[in-house]
């Protein structure tokens, strides 16, 4: 099948073309025997089914970190190429283009933005620039479709002119960069515009921190809004609705006590099902996952998703970056923390973006200890949350405590360099909602392929560890930790151990304990800490090595150890 | 902090909202390449448009991008600032 790349510099509006380029069904993957990601889609092409791949931003393809030389790497795989470039910064983007054109893949340049080119006061000679590159360029705007139809139209005319376009070294390409943009850009007079007023205001050392915590306050009190919202109004009428009777029929029919209703519906608490405590495969592994956990994941991809699409994220970076110093990191270690509390497999992958071994482990670590997952959060929020905020206030200040110590522990112990942060901040833009749209859609979708089967499987063999009582031999070895420092009773220790499964479901498993205040408190910070979920586990394998795994899994225990017993005596 | 030439100043000693003319990159072959693909090289017209407090990032703007980078970067860029007056010698 004939293959499309779509290849431009970061935050040139590449996903709002490609998802105007492709048809709904869009998949996200990874490049062979990599983490790092791509999106893949179809678009049609006459009668025929073409692949568009979105090869992620890149400035040269001259790679200078992990993830720019898997870029530059998928480039060698397509049979043609789109280069978006953001018609507001031609002349940075025209030296990317310059780049392509001296292979010898077939190019077509889409020049979006198209539309901010107006109130920037740019003009741009359109049909000159397609002479001087003898490539087609078509004027594109990602975010409303405009030139999409032209530019399909168009493909069959790009090519590859690799004879005419070639520099001895960068030097010389960036004259000939420079010589084509005199010959085709003027400038006129411009507005400023009310978001660039913003923009400004962010910049600034006051302004930003006050922003920040704005955005953070308002941030949190969406997820948990639209969170709550989605449960109260739409999970859990529909799971009293329509699964409670069926579930209550099907209980009568096998008869309480049984094993098919121990393990499908579990315990009756108080003569029903309850959807915390019973722990049934199809009672509380459907509930968990589908009625707790998933309209948190909507809700954190969401903000998320706008967060990243209006260009926040680097600017947090920025304000970020000197405390991230302390703790042998920069700002840009950031932004795969916050992706951590969607969930920390992504989060893992994403500290490639980092340049320095050091500053992938302390990273990866970090996350893993303090960085909790929507699914974790969740149940953290709804079971903690029963017995009061400050509770809840409490665990989070426990995690962030022990995620700044440990940073600042680390960055003196762990050999290496950390290089400084440079990072393109872009322009504040409207969030483009198609896009946000199918973002959403994937890493929901995602969650539900990926954890469902996971939640399902480890509730069943909860389930059956609980009735051949393999439980009792794992909490009798666990109990001088847990009882004499922790101060929790032996039956937690289950909990734990299934942690290492999935936390949501151990989380879940905590529920019919009856724990006191300061035990649920002691119990999920502890949890949340001191391992990482089996799927966070392999890629932490896999990014950092066996030796460094060990490593970071040893400071995992420790730390909880630690924080644990410091809870206990304290609280 | 090493005195340049005249109306020569590192970005980091650069007044904010000041504009310059990129004279020179110190350093490797590394951050010259980087800096490059990002537009920051040599014959750039560059305005500083934030810094933060503790040595932290600094912001430019060149042409219609912004990027920052940090402190120990800036000290290695050479900026002949434009509108140079000998007293704003080491301003910072």
């Amino acid at each position: 099948m004939m293959r499309i790349l779509l290849v431009g510099n970061p935050n040139v509006g590449k996903s709002a073309l490609f998802s105007r380029l492709t048809g709904t069904h869009i998949i996200a993957s990874n490049y062979p025997g990599t983490t790092v990601g791509f999106t893949k889609g179809h678009l049609k092409l006459g009668a025929e089914r073409v692949e568009l791949i979105d090869i992620p931003g890149s400035y040269t393809i001259e790679p200078s970190s992990k993830a720019e030389e898997v870029a530059v790497e998928m480039l060698k795989d397509g049979n043609l190429i789109i280069n978006v470039v953001d018609a507001t910064n031609l002349e940075r983007n025209l030296n990317l283009t310059l780049q392509l054109l001296e292979r010898q893949t077939p190019v077509i340049v889409a020049l979006n933005m198209w539309d901010d080119t107006r109130h920037r006061g740019i003009n741009i000679d359109v049909a000159k620039l397609e002479e001087l590159l003898e490539v087609p360029v078509v004027p594109t705007v990602g975010v409303t479709g405009q030139g999409i139809r032209e530019l399909i139209r168009r493909l069959p005319e790009a090519k590859a002119t690799k004879t005419t376009h070639t520099y001895s070294d960068g030097d010389e390409r960036w004259t000939r960069v420079g010589n084509i943009v005199s010959q085709v850009q003027s400038l006129s007079h411009r507005h400023h515009t009310w978001y660039e007023n913003l923009e400004d205001a962010s910049n600034h050392p006051a302004g930003g921190v006050v922003i920040a915590l704005l955005v953070l306050f308002a941030t949190f009190w969406f997820i948990r809004l639209v969170g709550e919202g989605i449960i109260s109004y739409i999970t859990e009428p529909l799971f009293e609705w329509l699964w409670t009777p069926l579930l209550v029929r099907l209980s009568l029919a096998l008869g309480p006590g049984s094993f098919w209703h121990s393990v499908l519906i579990g315990n009756l608490i108080e003569g029903k099902i309850d959807y915390f405590q019973s722990f049934g495969l199809i009672s509380t592994g459907f509930y968990i996952p589908l009625a707790a956990v998933l309209p948190y994941i909507v809700s954190f991809y969401l903000a998320l998703g706008i967060l990243e699409d209006i260009g926040y994220l680097p600017r947090l970076a920025v304000l970020m970056d000197t405390i991230m110093h302390r703790m042998g990191l920069h700002g840009y270690a950031i932004i795969p923390t916050v992706l951590g509390f969607g969930c920390n497999v992504p989060a893992v992958m994403a500290t490639r973006i980092l340049e320095s071994r050091k500053q992938r482990f302390i990273a990866a670590t970090l996350i893993s200890i303090g960085v909790p997952c929507a699914a974790l959060n969740a149940m953290i929020i709804g079971l903690v949350g029963q017995q009061g905020g400050q509770y809840v206030a409490m665990v989070y200040g426990s995690l962030f405590l022990s995620w700044v110590i440990i940073g600042l522990i680390l960055n003196r112990v762990v050999k290496g360099f950390n290089p400084e942060l440079l990072v393109e901040i872009p322009p504040y833009r409207l969030p483009p909602w198609r896009v946000i749209g199918e973002k959403l859609w994937l890493r929901v979708s995602g969650f539900i392929k990926e954890a469902l089967p996971i939640v399902l499987g480890t509730v069943l063999m909860v389930n059956i560890l609980y009735i051949f009582g393999l439980f009792n031999a794992i909490a009798n070895i666990a109990a001088p930790v847990l009882t004499g420092l922790w101060g929790l009773p032996r039956e937690t220790i289950v909990a734990l151990v299934i942690g290492f499964l999935r936390k949501d479901v151990a989380m879940g498993m905590l529920a019919p304990l009856a724990l006191t205040a300061k035990e649920l408190v002691i119990s999920s910070t502890v949890l949340a800490m001191f391992f990482p979920c089996v799927a966070t586990f392999v890629i932490l394998a896999r990014e950092l090595g066996a030796r460094d795994v060990l490593k970071a899994i040893g400071i995992m225990i420790a730390a909880a150890v630690i924080m644990g017993s410091l809870q206990n005596l304290v609280l | 902090m090493t005195i340049q030439q005249g109306g020569q100043l590192t970005l980091a000693q650069m007044g904010i909202g000041q504009t310059g003319t990129v004279v020179r990159v110190l350093g490797g072959h590394g951050l010259i390449r980087r800096l490059d693909a990002l537009d920051i090289r040599p014959g750039k017209k560059v305005t500083k448009i934030s810094s933060t407090l503790f040595h932290g990032p600094v912001t430019l703007r060149v042409d219609n991008s912004q990027v920052a980078l940090g402190f120990g970067m800036a000290k290695k860029i050479i900026v002949q600032v434009d509108n140079y007056l000998p007293d704003s010698l080491g301003r910072r």
